[in-house]
């Protein structure tokens, strides 16, 4: 795992985590609004959160804090989250 | 990708606006093990809670007790028992630092100078014939002179099989005591004969429990799809019990697969130490349980599954906001 992956791979890599790991139907890691909220619009709560965020860390070596959860409401914000933990230890 | 604002229209959207950010988080408080009705069925007294832990009596204890649980991140006390009403002090470390709900039989009147809009749910068994064999007493006469008009009570109607065909009166009674009232079913823990649920008398109650809200919209409170899942027991095709149950306490809940549940839900016996399984009797069967609290749960914490349709959505809607209206997160 490199931090130099673009913010735009890692976004189109989690939502592909995220459409199996919750068995979201009719979207693909293309089409996965990064901007769409993911309580509200999708319905994803903080167990579906916790899920992810273990493949997440077995993925990406970052641990999410459950702090945080109420924090990453989008695709794109969980992505940044990721990048910028990821940027940070590499620095 | 489904999404809630393509399924919903303009209206069901505004409803939804208004409880998607509530985020309630409740645990469930034995306030004292001690009652001053002793009812048959009462699953507090038939499992033995009541013999669980000894109460906690220091009332220093218990305000700070309330504020661990507040850094938990608890935002709705259910205050159980026992009765509540015989531990004011307790209550009032409740409501003086937390929204509280307190679950009483009536019989004691809560002062509303001292806590002025507490919400109080007064349980009521039946028709004066039930509530007689089931709890020694008709408490409605008394419970209903307690607290007529007030604004913060409704009844906790808890329906028997006995009571099919005769619902209507009980909620005209309670209508005319100028209260709300919230249907559930009896669960019959100590299997008092004649109060066992048959299949063809929950298919009954259910039409029943519909054309009550229905004739009595003021008064009742309550939801056709929550009607539907307390009486068949089943949500989107899968069956109710302790696979699914959302209500378990969560340092005790070791079940794996984990189910959707209520995020840091604990029922805390009166020690303030012990806890117990769930919020409700610890050996009630799973399998054939009808607390209500804990089906309505159900769906809240299973949105995702119902958003296959504008219907299902809509259902889960229904039921949310009559949780929040139970606990007044939203106006009656
Ligand atoms: S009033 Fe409530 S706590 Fe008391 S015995 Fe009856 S059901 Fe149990
Ligand atoms: S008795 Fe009811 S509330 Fe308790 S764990 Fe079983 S299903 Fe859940």
């Amino acid at each position: 795992m490199t931090v130099a992956l673009e913010l735009d791979q890692m976004i189109l890599d989690i939502a592909a985590i995220m459409i199996e790991e919750l068995k979201l139907e009719d979207v693909t890691p293309e089409t996965f609004d990064p901007e769409i909220d993911l309580v509200d619009e999708v319905g994803i709560d903080s167990m579906d959160l916790a899920t992810v965020a273990l493949v997440l860390r077995d993925k990406y070596a970052v641990r999410i804090d459950e702090d945080d959860y109420p924090k990453l409401t989008t695709l794109r914000l969980i992505s940044e989250y990721i990048h910028r933990k990821l940027v940070a230890r590499a620095a | 990708m489904k999404t809630v604002s393509s399924l919903l229209d303009v209206h069901w959207y505004e409803r939804y606006k208004k409880i998607s950010k509530l985020n309630i988080r409740s645990s469930i408080y034995d306030v004292t093990n001690r009652c001053n009705l002793r009812c048959k069925g009462c699953f507090f007294f038939s499992s033995d809670e009541h013999k669980a832990a000894p109460e906690e009596n220091n009332i220093d204890r218990w305000e700070a007790f309330v504020e661990s649980e507040m850094a938990r991140g608890v935002n709705l006390a259910i205050l159980i028992g026992g009765e509540p009403t015989l531990c004011f002090d307790r209550v009032e470390a409740f409501y003086k630092r937390l929204p509280t709900f307190c679950a009483t039989n009536g019989l004691i009147k809560v002062p509303r100078d001292r806590f002025p809009d507490m919400m109080i749910g007064i349980s009521l068994w039946g028709d004066e014939e039930d509530e007689r064999i089931l709890r020694g007493k008709d408490t409605f006469s008394i419970s209903s002179k307690n607290y007529a008009g007030d604004p913060y009570t409704y009844y906790l109607y808890t329906i028997t099989p006995k009571q099919i065909g005769k619902t209507e009166r009980i909620i005209r009674k309670i209508q005319e005591a100028g209260l709300k009232v919230h249907m559930q079913l009896l669960s019959n823990d100590e299997g008092v004969s004649g109060f066992h649920w048959k299949p063809e008398e929950l298919t009954a109650i259910r039409e029943e429990m519909d054309a009550m809200l229905d004739a009595y919209p003021q008064t009742v409170i309550s939801s056709k799809y929550y009607h539907e899942i307390i009486t068949t027991g089943k949500m989107m095709g899968r069956p109710f019990g302790w696979l699914e149950c959302p209500s378990v306490t969560q340092p005790l809940d070791k079940r794996d697969p984990a189910p959707k549940r209520l995020t840091n839900f604990i029922r805390w016996a009166s020690d303030l130490k012990t806890m117990h399984r769930c919020c409700t009797s610890e050996t009630r069967d799973c399998s054939t349980c009808k607390d209500g609290a804990a089906h309505m749960s159900w769906v809240m914490v299973n949105k995702r599954a119902h958003m296959q349709t504008a219907k299902d959505l809509q259902g889960w809607i229904e039921v949310y906001e009559m949780f929040a209206k139970l606990y007044q997160f939203l106006p009656w």
